[in-house]
């Protein structure tokens, strides 16, 4: 029997970055005992990372926005795809969830009459995100972690314990969800890295808040934590996984030197006056506006650059349109032989605008640039390409509650799919993670309060945890056999960066699923060195499981898919196709093997959006993207009838 | 480009280590924290290092780079010379976890001693207002990534454990300035600047400003203005009361 801490709480939440944050809060001021659990320190989860800002149609900047504007310019960087009830849900909550902030002593930059100052975005029709110079995850972060402290010194003063009803357990990796027999959850088991010892917690509802999956592509602007956890997890555990195939690729990753490759360019480089240029000098991107978009962006440079001033009389850059099409237009550029040295184009904010100012607005990327390439931004322009930056799968959840199909799981941020449909739209995920941290955490509190018992733990499972984390310490089963972590997830990144990356064909992901399989095989006979205290080689090789996992979901998602749309561009079906519009993908393990399951991939019609919804659309935009059948109901269709 | 680099790395853990000798390739660009990496990957699998972002964002990859308290991932090699044998070891004033982990729960119970941003009652989620040139200020504070480097180079603490009872360190006095200086915080947070968290230990060396990766004027801006409230607030009744007028008049 498998000794173990053991911990009890009504709620956990899983992932300490915007989503798992605003969730505890949420749970806790429901008055449930809640823990944290993180597998970095507190305050440190990815999200600090983000940039630019955090859209929420405040109208502080423009009066004419509104969640109306905000939802259809959400759908359509989503090409449509999204589910819709997120979308609203989004865009009607993100400025409550903004302004709730300060509350919590949040300090976002101002306009001149003291509210909050918002940018343009890729995108966005209306300067809308919420900022801090170009650290606005940071603040976001250290504002909750900071609300956290609060609630905790509130259960101080009243139960004399800070951590009476909220305790964060950081440097703390779940590796395992557990179920009672009724199916619903009752627990998660994982390790501490510190000491490598066990720890199990029992709860009666989980909230999965663990982010991304960049780390299985080679060239990312991620971190070491986005390896997928709670993708997997959720999937071992008998969740669907929904849109996987759409993986965002970020127009604007540094590419020089080699040790940086992949680190973010933010695009408020873009949205405050930086344009992207290839090696002829010549502002390439008006070339690349899509049907879908022709008329909604400027066709000159003149107008481009009057709109900065006076966007009500002219159109915006198409510098600014969505991700997929800026990452797309710069690997064709680069393709045909116009990009810069290193294999970019260039971005150009130092001819756009006074060093100072440059120096004022995007503090972080003067310093990025000057401390890791040695470019001076304000005087020469930088070099960029396309980085794996957010994965719009994830679990499938219910817009409302954030409930998964699994009794008892809950999912947030990054990690659960649906809302960005196809492609997400810059600033749009800090919102998505207090907007549906929130809802996930009332969803699990709310779930927990209607137990009428407790789900109850097997010791079995935890054997068995126990078992399968500590695989990779068992000798090698023969000499020849013995694989390394770091060598195995070099190879799937390659994979994954070269065969199912920013541009993809039938046949380089049938390769890379053979890549897989193999890779797969030699999973199982990764060995590791030394002990359990804080072993990164130990660590990776569980990770390795969880990438592996993932990967293969996002293959064979991608190679179902036949058509092109957002983030996901198959050069042999280059067009958009309506009859794919309203599919999911949805994804769910399978076959023997509990640790790295097989998935199959079905595919699954979307629920029609509602016709208050629809009818914030002209019936010739939706044309662009909807089959006719699906627009029978549009009152411009019944119009023309009539 | 590439060339040996010749590396000392401190690995051991709470009973005890040493520096252990390494050959390792260097390439053109590289960081501390790439060798670091390259080690893990061939030579040493095990060897502990705490990491996230290597872009300089989240503060966790904090240790001493030849004494010198660094970010790994933004210490380029570059500032090396070429046969420079370069030492890293983990950061001093914090006790050993593992290799170059170090145990910084300090700080955390620090963080949680300094009482919370106290909103004003009568403004709902909104309403704020407030002037940009009035939350500059406390907004370069807030660039603090946590690094902890300023807390590792505090003499009061690096080598006197037992300051560590009643001075919170330079991050979190830097906290409590931050909190002060906010235009809608409504505690008065002199008192407890002074008398809990031991704002009088520090003797504005700067120190902590040297080695501060966001290039916070930790000192100038923070610790000195403190400084100068508590004594106004000590010994300068008139100025206090105004202080207290002025906070509730807002
Ligand atoms: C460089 C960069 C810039 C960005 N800029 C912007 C921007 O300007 N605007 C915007 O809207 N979005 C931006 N994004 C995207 C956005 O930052 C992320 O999508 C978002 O922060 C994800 O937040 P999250 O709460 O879902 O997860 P995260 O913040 O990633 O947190 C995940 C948490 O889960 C924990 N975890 C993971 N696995 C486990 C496990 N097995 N056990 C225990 N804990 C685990 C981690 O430790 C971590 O605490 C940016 C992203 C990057 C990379
Ligand atoms: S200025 Fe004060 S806080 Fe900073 S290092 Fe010197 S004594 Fe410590
Ligand atoms: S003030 Fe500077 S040195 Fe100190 S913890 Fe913050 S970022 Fe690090
Ligand atoms: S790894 Fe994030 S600051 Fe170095």
């Amino acid at each position: 029997m498998t000794e173990v801490e053991r911990h009890n709480f009504d709620v956990i939440v899983i992932g300490a970055g915007g989503a798992g944050l605003r969730a505890a809060i949420e749970a806790r001021e429901r008055g449930l005992s809640t823990a944290v659990i993180c597998k970095s320190l507190f305050g440190k989860a990815h999200t600090v990372m983000a940039e630019g800002g955090c859209a929420a149609s405040m109208g502080n900047a423009n009066p004419n926005d509104s969640w109306q504007v905000h939802y259809r310019d959400t759908m359509r960087g989503g090409k449509f795809l999204n589910n819709w009830r997120m979308a609203e849900l989004h865009a009607k909550e993100a400025p409550d969830r903004v302004w709730e902030l300060e509350t919590y002593g949040a300090l976002f930059d101002r306009t001149e009459d003291g509210r909050i100052s918002q940018r343009n975005f890729g995108g966005h029709t209306y300067p809308r995100l919420a900022h801090v110079g170009d650290r606005t995850g940071l603040e976001l972060i250290r504002t909750m972690q900071q609300k956290i402290v609060s609630l905790q010194q509130e259960d101080k003063a009243e139960f004399g314990d800070y951590e009476a009803k909220l305790k964060v357990f950081h440097e703390c990796a779940i590796t395992e969800l557990l179920k009672d027999d009724s199916g619903a959850i009752s627990g998660a088991f994982g390790y501490w890295r510190e000491s490598g010892r066990f720890v199990l917690f029992e709860t009666g509802a989980i909230v999965m808040a663990t982010g991304g999956i960049g780390k299985s592509f080679q060239v990312t602007s991620n971190s070491w934590e986005y390896t997928g956890d709670g993708h997997a997890l959720a999937l071992r555990t008998g969740a669907s996984l929904i849109n996987m195939e759409f993986v965002q690729f970020h127009p604007t990753g540094m590419v020089w030197p080699p040790s940086v490759k992949g680190i973010l360019v933010t695009e408020g480089v873009r949205g405050d006056g930086g344009v992207l240029k290839n090696s002829e000098g010549e502002r390439f991107m008006f070339r690349y506006v899509p049907d879908v978009f022709k008329g909604q962006y400027a066709e000159t440079e003149e107008e481009a650059d009057r709109w900065y001033t006076d966007p009500d009389n002219n159109r915006r850059t198409p510098d600014l349109l969505p991700r997929d099409e800026v990452a797309r237009a710069i690997n064709t550029e680069v393709k045909e032989g116009r990009g810069s040295p290193h294999g970019g184009v260039y971005l150009d904010i130092a001819s756009r605008m006074p060093a100072e100012e440059i120096k004022r607005r995007l503090p972080s990327m003067y310093h990025q640039f000057k401390e890791l390439a040695d470019v001076d931004i304000t005087a020469e322009p930088m070099e960029v390409g396309p980085t794996c930056h957010y994965v719009m799968g994830g679990i499938e959840v219910e817009p409302d509650t954030g409930e998964s199909t699994v009794p008892g799981l809950f999912a947030a941020g990054e990690c659960s799919g649906g809302m960005h449909g196809s492609n997400r739209l810059g600033g749009n995920s800090l919102s998505d993670l207090l907007v549906f941290g929130r809802r996930a955490g009332m969803g699990a509190a709310t779930y927990v309060e209607s137990l009428e018992r407790r789900p109850v733990v097997l010791q079995s499972d935890i054997d068995g945890a126990a078992r399968s984390a500590l695989s990779p310490y068992e000798p090698a089963k023969s000499e020849g056999s013995r694989e390394n972590p770091y060598t195995l997830h070099f190879e799937l990144q390659q994979t994954m960066n070269e065969l199912v990356g920013i541009i993809r064909t039938g046949e380089e992901i049938e390769q890379a699923l053979g890549r897989l399989a193999e890779i797969r095989a030699r999973v199982r006979n990764v060995v590791v060195e030394g002990h359990r205290q804080f072993n990164p080689g130990w660590h990776l090789a569980l990770d390795l499981r969880n990438m592996m996992v993932v990967s293969e979901s996002v293959a064979k998602a991608a190679l179902l898919r036949t058509e092109s749309r957002g983030g996901h561009t198959r050069d042999d079906y280059p067009m958009l196709d309506a009859d794919w519009r309203n599919k999911l993908l949805v994804c769910r393990a399978s076959g023997e093997d509990s640790v790295v399951p097989d998935v199959t991939v079905e595919p699954k019609d979307q629920v029609p959006m509602r016709q208050d919804l629809l009818e914030l659309f002209e019936l010739s935009e939706l044309e662009k993207y909807y089959t006719e059948a699906e627009l029978t109901t549009h009152p411009a269709t019944e119009g023309d009838r009539a | 480009m590439s060339y040996k680099g010749q590396f000392r790395v401190w690995r051991g853990d709470s009973d005890g280590g040493s520096l252990e000798d390494f050959e390792v390739e260097v390439n053109e660009g590289e960081v501390v924290l790439d060798i670091i990496h390259r080690l893990q990957a061939t030579q040493a699998p095990d060897l502990a290092v705490r990491w996230n972002c290597k872009a300089g964002k989240c503060g966790s990859c904090s240790a001493e780079v030849n004494g010198r308290p660094r970010l790994l991932c933004m210490t380029r090699m570059s500032l090396f010379d070429t046969d420079e044998v370069i030492t890293v070891t983990p950061m001093r004033a914090f006790s050993i976890v593992r290799d170059l982990v170090t145990d910084v729960s300090y700080n955390y119970e620090k963080a949680r001693e300094v009482q919370a941003f106290t909103p004003p009652k009568d403004l709902a989620p909104g309403e704020y207002r407030m002037q940009q040139v009035d939350v500059q200020r406390s907004q370069e504070f807030r660039k603090c990534i946590e690094c902890f480097l300023c807390q590792d180079t505090c003499h009061v603490v690096r080598d006197h454990e037992e300051n560590k009872l009643n001075f919170s360190g330079p991050r979190f006095l830097m906290r409590i300035a931050e909190l002060e200086m906010h235009p809608l915080d409504t505690a008065d947070r002199r008192d407890t600047a002074q008398d809990d968290h031991g704002l009088g230990y520090c003797n504005i060396t700067k120190c902590c400003t040297e080695v501060c990766p966001e290039n916070i004027k930790i000192t100038d801006n923070a610790l000195i203005p403190m400084k100068e409230r508590v004594a106004g607030r000590r010994y300068d009744p008139v100025v206090w009361l105004g202080n207290k007028l002025f906070k509730r008049g807002k």
